[in-house]
């Protein structure tokens, strides 16, 4: 038991910061912009595809650099060319300019890509296990991940917490129009966040590719659970988004290795149904079977008991 | 003013109408000539996760309505075969739509294949249709969607079914499993759905029969196209110390889990069902050599006739970026053919009868039969290893494809039914 613990605390916690990730940008872009971007996870794809292309000619490492820039210059022009114009029409607009980005992007995808699975491999430099516990290999590729992850959190939370830089952001995002009054340009403070918001769900794809596979419906997996974790963590809070991210994915990767579900409850109470119980199906459900469900029923308790999110502040 | 823009809104309405019935009656005396193709609908994935099966199988059927009639001057006296892609998304509400779509548009006949609930939703809707429209009944040709219940408890008149199902699959592999005196642990392991609970429930039951000695060490579900990432479901294996693995998986839930199983450095066989083409063979090729196998009908290496070769030569030659991922595409149709050549036209009801216990030599030499009272086909059947060894037709030009190393042949896949059909009355 204790190498399955070990290596889900590690599976969640690679996961987790994936999706982290994900979840900063989104939730920094929402809290800038008071709107959900559906498109988030489609610069996911973009960065998974654009840096296989680029590593089939200059290999892997030239793609972690160039396709998240190129997925940055990407959604700073759909933001500068595209959102702006559809932002004097409220929000409802932007949700709905967003959600249909999600349907083309993945829509171009297949066109120019196909619908196959893509043979994006792991770099040969990470191609070894980084250690072996109980018989289980870690490999170098999911610590690299991890590190990958970690630093880009740091960095982000320095560069908005200490740097110049960050300040005008902060302020931008709740008084832009003090900030505009003080000569900054804001709306090249939006367009900046939001490239550098879809560059990181980019540089996400590109480390995840190789091990979540890349193929035209990665957008859809993860774009739901990316949704549910800034709501969780509280719209617009990057502490938030972390917590919620680990813990969504450590929820879901100890929820898959406990042996343990419906039939060992109704042990412990005392109860037997027969196989042929119409409710069948619900007595031998176990955890792992609805693991990657928990994180929306989490999502409904967390709006129930506590509609700002765990560190959110926002209250409308 | 809001008035005048009613009436004229009721009156286009009416004019539309009028146009749809006269475009009815026309195409309806259309219909009676002879050189009018025949229209086959092709109901799968065409968007969506799915997309890239559906895609492939729909690529498939065109080149071999193409290849095998259309270029030989037609079917039935001169006429040509139109495949009609109908896009269900591989949602069982989305398939309703399209068929109502297809009825609308005066299909007759419609392939499907992909996910057995879908299969199943198909069928009932067939089934009614057919109840209540006699004379304008359609037929469902299923090539791929393997869940016994669709030729047993839920056989219908109207179904045919051209794969073997997954059950006379099982037997096949859990015979090969139980030859390898090193498989002591296994570990089950499928999505969460019709097909995912057939595979597990019926390895666990013939496992059990033919190698008493084999321990089940895991019976593990997950939600079908939900998970991102399949470790912590291999850490359960490793820590199960399951020696061989089986799995229904297919898609992108296939990619990942091999993917996630040769990461954690376990080097144990996979079993499957579908852990071949569309970028499956070229993602894990490498990788899964001498250790992912496959059940298949139809063998892909070595491919016994000159035939089939060209068939494959040639289809690789009009597609390059593709492969015959399905055979029994082909198979199907031009067991259709034949019986439209019998029956001397295009009546689902005819076509039924005459497919029935129809025997068909396919283009790899091998005798197929369809059994009357399921309607289900009955072929060779092979277990396959993916391997780059001996491979002259590879997939995904990744130079790795499928080499049979255990073959059964059609006779002895024959299983009982408990098949009660109703024959409608002519």
């Amino acid at each position: 038991m204790p190498e399955v613990l070990v290596f889900a605390t590690l599976n969640g916690l690679v996961t987790g910061l994936l999706l982290f990730m994900l979840a900063s940008g989104l939730t920094v872009i929402f809290s800038m912009m008071g709107v959900l971007n559906f498109a988030h996870a489609s610069f996911y794809m973009l960065g998974a595809y654009f840096a296989y292309s680029i590593s089939l000619y200059f290999g892997y490492w030239t793609g972690l650099i160039l396709a998240p820039l190129i997925v940055g210059v990407l959604g700073a022009l759909v933001e500068r060319y595209g959102l702006r114009r559809v932002h004097q029409h409220g929000h409802v607009a932007e949700l709905v300019f967003t959600f249909g980005l999600a349907f083309l992007i993945e829509e171009a995808v297949q066109f120019f890509w196909g619908q196959d699975t893509k043979n994006y491999q792991t770099p040969d430099l990470l191609d070894f296990p980084l250690f072996t516990l109980f018989g289980q290999e870690f490999s170098a590729y999911r610590g690299f991940m991890l590190t990958i992850s970690i630093g880009i959190f740091i960095g982000l939370y320095q560069v908005l917490t200490r740097s110049r830089v960050g300040l005008i952001i902060q302020a931008a995002i709740s008084h832009p129009h003090m900030v505009a009054n003080l000569g900054h340009n804001v709306p090249l403070i939006f367009t900046a966040v939001f490239g550098v918001g879809t560059a990181l769900a980019g540089l996400a794809g590109v480390i995840a590719g190789p091990v979540l596979t890349t193929f035209p419906g990665m957008a859809l997996v993860l774009g739901s659970i990316v949704f549910v974790i800034v709501v969780i963590g509280g719209l617009g809070s990057l502490p938030g988004a972390l917590i919620a991210s680990l813990l969504i994915g450590l929820l879901q990767s100890y929820a898959i290795a406990a042996n343990v579900g419906m039939p060992e409850l109704l042990e412990l109470l005392g109860l037997e149904f027969p196989r042929s119980h119409p409710l069948d199906d619900l007595w031998t459900l176990n955890l792992a079977q609805i693991a990657p469900v928990l994180p929306f029923l989490l999502l409904v308790l967390v709006l129930i008991f506590r509609p700002t999110g765990l560190m959110g502040k926002r209250e409308q | 003013m809001v008035h005048l823009l009613s009436l004229a809104r009721a009156c286009s309405r009416f004019l539309s109408i009028f146009l749809i019935i006269l475009a009815a009656s026309f195409s309806a005396q259309a219909r009676a000539q002879d050189s009018e193709p025949v229209r086959i609908g092709f109901m799968d994935p065409l968007s969506g996760p799915f997309a890239s099966i559906g895609t492939s199988g729909l690529t498939v059927l065109q080149f071999a309505a193409d290849y095998l009639f259309n270029s030989r001057g037609g079917i039935l006296g001169g006429r040509m075969i139109e495949i009609v892609p109908l896009d269900n998304m591989q949602s069982p509400t989305e398939t309703q739509i399209q068929f109502r779509r297809a009825v609308g548009e005066g299909l007759r006949i419609i392939f499907q294949g992909n996910s057995s609930a879908v299969a199943n939703a198909l069928n009932t809707a067939v089934t009614r249709h057919n109840r209540r429209n006699p004379g304008q009944e359609i037929l469902q040709l299923n090539y791929s969607a393997v869940d016994p219940i669709l030729t047993e408890e839920n056989c219908s008149f109207w179904h045919f079914r051209f794969d073997a199902h997954a059950v006379m699959k099982l037997n096949v592999l859990t015979d090969f499993i139980a030859r390898n005196e090193d498989i002591q642990r296994m570990y089950i392991i499928g999505q969460d759905y019709s097909f995912g609970h057939v595979v597990a429930e019926t390895s666990e039951r013939l496992l059990r029969e033919k190698r008493p000695d084999i321990e089940i060490v895991g019976n593990e579900f997950h939600p079908i196209g939900q998970v991102k990432d399949f470790t912590p479901y291999v850490t359960k294996i490793v820590a199960s110390n399951a020696d061989a693995v089986i799995t229904g998986n297919f898609g992108a839930d296939m990619v990942s889990l091999a993917r996630s199983i040769i990461d954690s450095g376990l080097d144990i066989p996979i079993y499957t069902f579908y852990a071949a083409y569309d970028g499956i063979t070229a993602t894990l090729g490498a990788d899964g050599k001498n250790r992912i196998r496959l059940v298949h009908n139809d063998s892909a290496n070595p491919i016994p006739t000159e035939k089939r070769k060209q068939f494959y030569r040639d289809f690789k030659a009009a597609h390059p970026g593709r492969d015959v991922t399905q055979p029994r595409l082909a198979m199907a149709l031009s067991m259709l053919v034949q019986a439209m050549e019998e029956t001397g036209g295009t009546d689902p009801y005819e076509l039924a009868l005459a497919l029935e216990d129809m025997r068909f030599t396919t283009l790899s030499g091998e005798e197929v039969w369809m059994r009357g009272s399921d309607h289900q086909i009955f072929q060779d059947l092979h277990v396959s290893v993916m391997t780059d060894e001996g491979i002259e037709f590879d997939a995904d030009n990744s130079g790795f494809g499928l080499y049979t190393e255990h073959f059964v042949p059609a006779e002895q896949t024959v299983m009982e039914t408990s098949c009660e059909m109703r024959r409608p009355r002519r």
